[in-house]
């Protein structure tokens, strides 16, 4: 783009439409051959609120938000209930404008809304702009909106006023409308746009350098997130039952697959709790459909009792755990990296699960296949593991990429015929936890089945099934579900590694992170190498079991290493260093957990600080533990 | 192929069918009511003719919980209080199967409350057994969500200050399509009431009252019963819910006043499974989900056709 590329933030009041309109936005921008990423912002409120979108689009690929960004359309809040300045909250009618003016690049443009913001709401602006090559663009977008169809069309208007700035052609966004609308909406939509359009190019000598390119993509592109990549991967594996209970962000997936499943056959639950939710994705496993259920934070508290009983039971379950920030309700609607160490150990006793934790988009599709062959090959619980960035969080992905074939095996199942010749105790109960097998996983019977009734309990029970306290039993039995992790362990050793490096493979200084700050992560490590420093940095996805060997073979000859996580305590650091039982003094950790993401400057400023060998802190939101230059 | 054989497959069955080869040790107490309870649910399944492996039988913990062992079918022994959205998920994805939960009163109407209103309302196509001991067995006596108001206990030191729960006027309001009572000490009727119970298309409760000699010696479960259905006393229509609703609570009252009024008190033959409910809106497919894994013929869709919405 003449001047970079494009992150274009879109503000106003939740209920204003930001959602679908950023959407439709990022769409256009792919169809115009970009690569896109949106980051979405939202209170926890239904009407009226603060909020925003962003959406980076550049001709390379994207693979965070960016630093800041570059043209804010702010649409006033439509909901604002107290406009007067002294309020509790603010000036909620201005916030849009004002409360996103301190991350606007230099030479940014603003758009805002005239009739919603009247000249005495807008104070020093100008001012402000002169100071920092702000470029204003002030114009009435609720008349034009209002002249068409009804005010709510605003962000319409500004959609019309941002192309006409930018110079891009208004036919993919027409396209998008009216794929998405019809009737009297989509021609009062169509004519505030070009009337938003023509009216911007009239009155406005565009002062600014940003200006659209014109790109291609080789292949069709599909706008998801990873909500979307959790719903298809697991449909893919054949998963058509799901049971949940609305939690925030869960709930992304429970709608996409509340949507998706019931066309294909198979059976969505919202139920009483979230209890019952992971209750009846253990029913539905058990009696032979692919399942799957989810929460987050304090709803998947409430499956803890289940997931031991899974485990016990030797039942396949898996599960989408949707981090937000905590503890308790937290903030419901912040993003936080901070359930790790809860979920690596969810439930009483020796428990174990696989746990992955995708870092975009894509491998949230492939991690999901991956979970539910885990899960039904080695009867265990496979639980995703993201955030509510993630959820909100759309990226472009070629449409090819998921042209693969669907998987609908059950894993480790028994028909009846093989039924027939595997052991049985004497009254004819299918020997289902044998100790003495070839293997540590013995295929499953399922209910109504001829051979293989069996019993599940969650008690410590003989291989026919049947509750045992005896001792040489239990040893047996609970060695052979401990060493199922290992049999995972070695199965996944066979895969390619989920986690990646990235940077230059002698540096000795080092990054580290986990799931969905990936890819901010390795933004920052390409911008510090351009800038010629000598980094690497390894992400973990793979969180249980940890693939330990690699990240020994990492962090081998590395001096310092900062461990990048969204959380208060380090838990991803602490994890690292119970496996290993060292690097002490190498790791640190570079953490943020006031409700957003990472942005790539943030970790840029906190390597340089690190590497300056002089101490200090970070000027930004985040913390560095131990303080820099603690250290002997 | 049919993957599942053991349903419908018209054999012989008897109670013998459903007797472990090799008896665990019982672990219940000599004398408890949960004897009776097996034993009028194996009567009752070689009545109907079920197949064992047809049969999903779900418990919860608790002594209740341990008739799983007892009872040789699938099995689910769950955990505490839990048994319904287990069961009642394994018959929305297999709605051949036979699926039955049982569990104490602890367990049914104290922890699992909320499953219970819920599973009720919904109408599930399933049967629920509640052993009615009014204590807690397992953990060794404590009051119940049944026990009468004033029960003393080693955690109710001075008498339980709460009404008791009652389980069949709950399960009415809740939405249940089947309510009976019956007692251990009544085999021959409680027998009866799991046939009509189990073959009941939609939520069958059934109360049933069982005797704890160890905890709960004064519980009223032990007086000889009184069968409202066969007494010219009670004269009313189980199929009318405000008729049912007056004897459900004359019968929960009665109890407490030492007298064991048991039989059938509501069934409501034409009200819609929530099967039926989610086919006819086209929320759940005609055949059992299940099958749709062993069915050579079937295609398995690709994400890729459903991505044309995000282009
Ligand atoms: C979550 C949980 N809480 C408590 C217990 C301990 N517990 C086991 S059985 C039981 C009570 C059982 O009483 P009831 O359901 O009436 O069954 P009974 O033993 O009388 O048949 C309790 C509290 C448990 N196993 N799980
Ligand atoms: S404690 Fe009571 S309920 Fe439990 S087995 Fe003994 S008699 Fe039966």
């Amino acid at each position: 783009m003449t001047q970079d590329e494009l992150i274009w933030r879109i503000a106003g009041g939740s209920g204003d439409g930001i959602d679908s309109t950023s959407q439709n936005f990022t769409k256009a921008l792919m169809r115009y051959g970009l690569h896109v990423y949106t980051h979405r912002h939202y209170p926890s409120r239904i009407r009226g609120g603060h909020t925003y979108v962003e959406v980076r689009a550049s001709e390379e690929p994207v693979t965070s938000r960016g630093d800041g960004f570059n043209v804010l359309l702010a649409l006033g809040d439509s909901f604002a209930r107290n406009p007067s300045a002294g309020a509790v909250y603010g000036d909620e009618k201005t916030k849009p404008l004002f409360e996103n003016l301190d991350e606007l690049n230099e030479g940014g443009l603003i758009i805002y809304d005239t009739g919603v913001l009247e000249d005495e709401d807008v104070g020093d602006l100008e001012t402000q702009a002169t100071e920092n090559d702000w470029h204003l663009y002030p114009i009435d977008l609720r008349a034009i909106a209002r002249e068409h169809g009804r005010d709510v069309m605003r962000n319409t208007a500004g959609v019309g006023a941002t192309a006409a700035l930018l110079d891009m052609p208004l036919d993919p966004i027409q396209e998008l409308m009216s794929e998405a609308m019809g009737g009297d909406i989509l021609d009062a939509n169509l004519a505030v746009l070009s009337d938003a359009y023509e009216h911007t190019n009239a009155e406005f000598e565009a002062t600014h350098d940003l200006r659209i390119p014109k790109h291609d993509h080789d292949e069709e592109q599909v706008l998801l997130s990873a909500s979307h990549g959790i719903s298809y991967g697991a449909i893919d594996e054949g998963c058509r039952f799901v049971s949940g209970y609305p939690m925030t962000p869960w709930t992304d997936v429970f709608t996409i697959l509340k949507r998706e499943i019931e066309d294909l056959g198979g059976v969505a639950e919202q139920v009483e709790d979230e209890i019952a939710a992971s209750m009846m994705a253990i029913g539905a496993s058990h009696a032979g459909a692919k399942a799957l259920t989810g929460s987050s934070g304090g709803g998947f508290s409430l499956m803890s009792e289940s997931i031991g009983l899974a485990e016990m039971t030797e039942t396949p379950l898996v599960m989408v755990e949707a981090q937000r920030a905590g503890p308790s309700t937290g903030m419901p609607t912040k993003t936080e990296q901070s359930d790790l160490e809860f979920v690596l150990s969810t439930s009483q006793g020796d428990s174990s699960r696989v746990v992955f934790a995708p870092g975009n988009v894509k491998e949230s599709y492939e991690q999901t296949r991956l979970a539910f062959e885990l899960a039904y090959e080695y009867q265990l619980p496979a639980i995703v593991l993201y955030d509510d960035m993630l959820t909100g969080e759309f990226r472009n992905l070629p449409r090819s990429f998921f042209d693969r074939e669907p998987n609908p095996d059950l894993g480790s199942i028994a028909t009846e015929a093989e039924l027939a010749d595997l052991p049985h105790d004497v009254g004819g109960r299918y020997e289902r936890f044998r100790t003495d097998g070839d293997t540590d996983v013995n295929p499953r019977s399922l209910p109504g089945m001829r051979n293989g009734r069996f019993l599940a309990t969650g008690n410590e029970h003989w291989p026919d099934g049947q509750i045992a306290e005896d001792t040489a039993n239990r040893i047996k039995q609970m060695n052979r579900r401990v060493s199922k992790v290992e049999v995972v362990r070695d199965a996944l050793a066979e895969q390619a590694s989920p986690d990646t490096v990235v940077g230059d493979e002698d540096a000795d200084f080092a990054l580290l992170t986990w799931g969905s700050q990936k890819g901010v992560v390795e933004e920052a490590v390409r911008r510090l190498t351009e800038a010629g420093h000598s980094i690497k940095a390894l992400s973990v996805s793979q969180m249980a079991p940890l693939r330990t060997e690699e990240i020994a073979d990492f962090l081998a000859g590395v001096e310092e290493a900062l461990v990048v996580e969204m959380n208060a305590t380090g838990q991803f650091k602490g994890l690292l260093q119970k496996e290993f039982g060292d690097y002490g003094d190498v790791l640190s950790s570079l953490l943020k957990y006031n409700g957003d993401p990472f942005e790539p400057a943030e970790i840029i400023e906190a390597v340089e600080i690190k590497q300056s060998g002089e101490g200090g802190d970070t000027s930004s939101e985040t913390t560095l533990y131990p303080p820099a230059g603690d250290r002997s | 192929m049919n993957q599942f054989d053991a349903i419908d497959s018209g054999e012989e069955v008897t109670s013998d069918d459903y007797t472990p080869e090799i008896e665990p040790q019982p672990t219940w107490c000599p004398g408890c009511g949960d004897y009776s309870v097996l034993k009028a649910l194996k009567g009752a399944m070689s009545d109907l003719g079920r197949d064992p492996e047809e049969v999903l039988l779900v418990t919860g913990i608790g002594c209740s919980g341990k008739l799983n062992s007892y009872f040789d079918s699938y099995g689910f022994h769950a955990i505490h209080g839990r048994t319904l959205p287990l069961g009642r998920a394994a018959k929305m994805v297999n709605e051949d199967l036979e699926v039955v939960a049982a569990g104490g009163d602890g367990d049914g109407y104290g922890i699992g409350g909320n499953h219970f209103t819920h599973t009720a309302r919904e109408n599930h196509d399933m049967t629920y057994i509640v052993f009615n001991n009014e204590v807690f067995g397992l953990t060794k006596g404590q009051s119940s969500p049944t026990s009468p108001k004033g029960h003393t206990s080693k955690t109710q030191l001075k008498g339980v200050a709460k009404d008791p729960v009652r389980p069949m006027s709950l399960a009415l309001s809740a939405g249940a399509s089947f309510i009976a009572r019956t007692a251990a000490t009544n085999p021959k009727q409680a027998q009866e009431i799991l046939v009509e119970a189990i073959e009941h298309d939609g939520f069958a409760h059934v109360d049933f009252l069982t005797q704890c000699p160890t905890w709960n010696k004064d519980g009223a479960q032990y007086v000889p019963y009184i069968d409202v259905q066969e007494s010219d006393e009670y004269d009313f229509d189980v199929t009318d819910r405000r008729e049912a609703a007056e004897m459900m609570h004359e019968t929960e009252q009665a109890l407490y006043d030492g007298k064991v009024l048991t039989g059938r008190y509501y069934v409501e033959e034409d009200r819609r499974t929530y099967q039926e409910e989610k086919q006819a809106r086209d929320e759940m497919p005609e055949s059992p989900v299940v099958g749709q894994y062993f069915d050579d013929e079937k295609e398995w869709e690709r994400s890729y056709e459903r991505l044309d919405r995000h282009t």
